[in-house]
């Protein structure tokens, strides 16, 4: 059935009178994590247990800020309709969701504790999430800066059994299908997959908007749902034990040499020519 | 020897180097002091060793050119002491020989007081560069006047304190360097001024006497404050080696927010409200036009104007403080009321580290932007608020049409009064100074300003003080320079007319 005004194509016109078209808007959700801001000189504690981070300046996950706007630009593009920034970690994640608000999310949703979470049950929370509210992208920075696991995007598409493209350099989106440039070891690979799916982005995606004043004042109306993972139904169940944490090898000076014939021994030594 | 004897005669009859756009000090055309001979280099290379004495015509220029490539000397000679103790023998030395010395720091200088005006030995201090000590309950540093400020910074963060200033160039200028210019910068109105903020300084006179003015103590009213004539003096009454200095507790919440507004008027309007919402925790106010924005857009790889629209002006605010909810309560509500009463057209606030960097590089590289797109003639005026920007339009009207309306960019401290007027040319000429130079002075002296806010005086301005000081005050300057400095050896030609 034609509406007045609207006209019928393959899946990409929008209509041209202005009546919206139905379907094919999806719901995305956003991951987000709370990690020490990447500018920060990360120091290990004298006893060796972990980083400090006693008051360090925390900030939203560089990959995270990027998946978020990749989110925005896909509902500016009439993609999608709504975008859910989920964040789990502790009360003060909360200042992080409100960041993405303030990019332009929706709603936002804190899984609370307190505890060190590792990636699997970090996917098994957005899964039970994701069955909560239905979204038909989940959109994750490749890894977070803190323990650069890039493992969380591949565990929940296998726990949802959706198809997945990590290292996103290139997003393109025609309802629900999706055109996805991968950065790999090679080069670029495209990969072309139906919605839903799961999204980890890499650094040239996009480069993230700053927090408008209009958007920061709506944001702090925004709904924000706070839940625990208990309410979720999910037990966090740690696997990995830090036995020690340390500074990288401090840089050794270099030695300036003195001639042609005294660097090609020096390189002799190190084993970097032949004999 | 003998080519040492050939280079110092070269120097004389070579014809002078240094730009044409510099009218050149009435003094600089005579010959006061003596030149370099071979026994003061053996003498220097004596006290200081080989690697302490720089000779080589290409390793020499870096000392003798200034920052803005504006200025350039003919030194054929820079010493690089590396104790208090060396400085002084070799002051002495020049004292005895009549041998004019060009203190150099960080050789950051924007008019031209830190570069030789004719062949003044270069003394640079860039190796007293030891940080002595902290005290973490005073919060004071002392340490070498070869520093670099970036250095000390990166220290007393380790403290927890901050440098009481900050300036764009920090990764080179030397915290000798910046009291001896008592530097202003982007933290000066939180801080103040280093003559509060320095609390002891460590000086050689030009006859090598050793003067210990380093403290700990905040206060210490015993007798003159000798301190202070170091402070600003740029090197004309002695060379600071040391520097003794009250560090502020580092802010553990900081805001930077990039704001659009539609008119000076509104700029001046937002500063009070800063003033008054944001109160302790107000810690810059920058502000710049349209012009001024588009360099740093244009010449800085990355940079992306961070609005959706362009504003005639723009302000950056940033705050610090101790509490980040208190001050994030505070800085919403200054902005959501800006916004209310238009105030403010749009903006946006940093979200992380990164973002703040970015937006600050806005603002502190629209001097170096400019200097990459040609010669930039940088005046740096106090005047009052509400008449500050009017010099800007005034100029415009003035210089045009020799100069194009968007090759003159107004921007700077707005909330000291201070601006930073800079205007681009192809070349640095006469013609072109002519016609910037008696115009702005006036203007400025007709309002009671200072024609010279922080950058100082240097070899720029000596015959341009008489538009800011009296006749009186100026015949006293000479009588303490000639008190502490009778042969006139430290940085002759510069400061004073």
């Amino acid at each position: 059935r034609h509406r007045r005004g609207e006209r019928e194509l393959s899946g990409k016109y929008v209509a041209t009178t202005g009546v919206q078209r139905e379907a094919s808007k999806m719901r995305i959700l956003v991951g987000v994590k709370r990690v020490i801001d990447y500018a920060v000189k990360v120091r290990v504690k004298p006893d060796k247990s972990g980083v400090e981070k006693a008051n360090v300046k925390m900030s939203m996950n560089p990959f995270d800020e990027i998946a978020v706007e990749e989110a925005i630009k896909l509902k500016e593009a009439k993609v999608a309709t709504e975008v859910v920034a989920v964040s789990v970690g502790p009360q003060k994640a909360q200042e992080t969701i409100r960041t993405a608000l303030a990019m332009g999310a929706d709603r936002g949703v804190l899984v609370q504790t307190d505890d060190d979470v590792e990636p699997l049950d970090v996917a098994k929370i957005f899964q039970k999430i994701v069955d909560k509210e239905k979204p038909d992208l989940v959109i994750l920075g490749k890894q977070a800066i803190d323990d650069d696991s890039n493992q969380t995007g591949q565990m929940l598409a296998g726990l949802l059994s959706w198809p997945q493209a990590t290292f996103a350099s290139k997003v393109e989106a025609d309802g629900k299908n999706l055109k996805v440039t991968r950065e790999i070891d090679g080069g670029l690979e495209t990969l072309a997959m139906v919605a839903p799916a799961i999204l980890s982005c890499d650094l040239r995606l996009n480069v993230p908007r700053y927090a408008t004043l209009p958007n920061i004042m709506k944001a702090k109306k925004k709904p924000m749902e706070s839940m625990s993972p208990a309410d979720l139904g999910v037990t966090l169940d740690p696997r990995l034990t830090v036995l020690s944490v340390d500074e990288p090898a401090v840089r050794e000076a270099g030695v300036k040499v003195e001639s042609v014939e005294e660097l090609v021994s020096k390189l002799r030594e190190k084993g970097c020519i032949p004999e | 020897m003998a080519a040492v004897l050939a280079r110092a005669a070269a120097a004389l009859t070579r014809p002078r180097r240094f730009h044409s756009a510099c009218r050149p000090h009435p003094a600089a055309t005579r010959r006061l002091f003596n030149s370099v001979t071979g026994e003061d280099v053996a003498f220097f290379r004596g006290v200081l060793g080989e690697s302490g004495v720089v000779e080589d015509p290409s390793e020499l220029e870096p000392y003798n050119a200034d920052w803005l490539k504006k200025y350039r000397g003919r030194a054929p000679i820079a010493l690089l002491p590396s104790s208090t103790e060396h400085v002084q023998r070799l002051l002495a030395h020049c004292s005895q020989r009549n041998l004019a010395v060009v203190p150099q720091g960080g050789n950051t200088g924007l008019v031209g007081g830190s570069v030789p005006v004719q062949d003044e030995v270069v003394l640079s201090l860039k190796r007293l560069s030891r940080i002595r000590s902290f005290d973490p309950v005073a919060g004071v540093v002392q340490c070498d006047a070869g520093v670099v400020l970036e250095h000390l910074s990166e220290y007393l963060a380790h403290h927890h304190h901050v440098v009481p200033l900050d300036l764009g160039a920090k990764g080179s200028c030397h915290i000798g360097g910046n009291v001896s210019t008592n530097a202003g910068g982007i933290r000066y109105l939180r801080y103040g001024s280093l003559h509060g903020s320095v609390i002891g300084v460590e000086a050689v006179l030009a006859d090598g006497t050793l003067l210990d003015l380093m403290s700990t103590l905040r206060k210490d009213n015993t007798g003159y404050d000798l301190k202070q004539l170091f402070i600003g003096a740029e090197g004309s009454l002695g060379v600071v080696t040391a520097v003794s200095l009250l560090a502020a507790p580092k802010p553990s919440s900081v805001n930077v927010s990039f704001l659009g507004v539609r008119s000076y008027e509104c700029v001046l309007k937002l500063f009070m409200a800063a003033k008054r919402q944001l109160g302790e925790i107000l810690s810059a106010y920058e502000f710049m036009d349209h012009t001024s924005l588009s360099y740093p857009l244009k010449q800085l790889m990355n940079a992306r104007h961070p609005l959706a629209s362009e504003y005639p002006f723009y302000v950056l605010v940033e705050t610090s403080g101790s509490n980040a909810d208190h001050d994030q309560e505070k800085v919403n509500a200054f902005l959501e009321e800006a916004m209310e009463n238009e105030t403010v057209l749009d903006g946006v606030v940093a979200q992380d580290e990164t973002q703040k960097s970015e937006l600050w590089a806005l603002r502190e590289e629209i001097g170096p932007s400019l200097g990459a797109c040609g010669a930039v003639y940088k005046y740096d005026v106090s005047i009052p608020h509400h008449l500050m920007y009017s010099l800007v339009e005034d100029l415009r009207t003035h210089l045009h049409p020799l100069v194009p309306a968007h090759r003159i960019a107004g921007y700077g401290h707005v909330g000291d009064a201070n601006l930073h007027l800079n205007i681009l040319a192809d070349a640095f000429t006469d013609e072109m100074e002519e016609k910037i130079e008696p115009f702005v002075y006036e203007w400025i002296s007709a309002r009671g300003g200072s024609i010279s806010a922080e950058h100082g005086i240097g070899y720029m301005k000596p015959h341009k003080l008489h538009y800011s000081k009296s006749p009186h005050a100026i015949r006293l300057m000479h009588q303490l320079k000639h008190t502490l400095d009778p042969l006139g050896i430290l940085n002759p030609f510069k400061v004073l007319p």
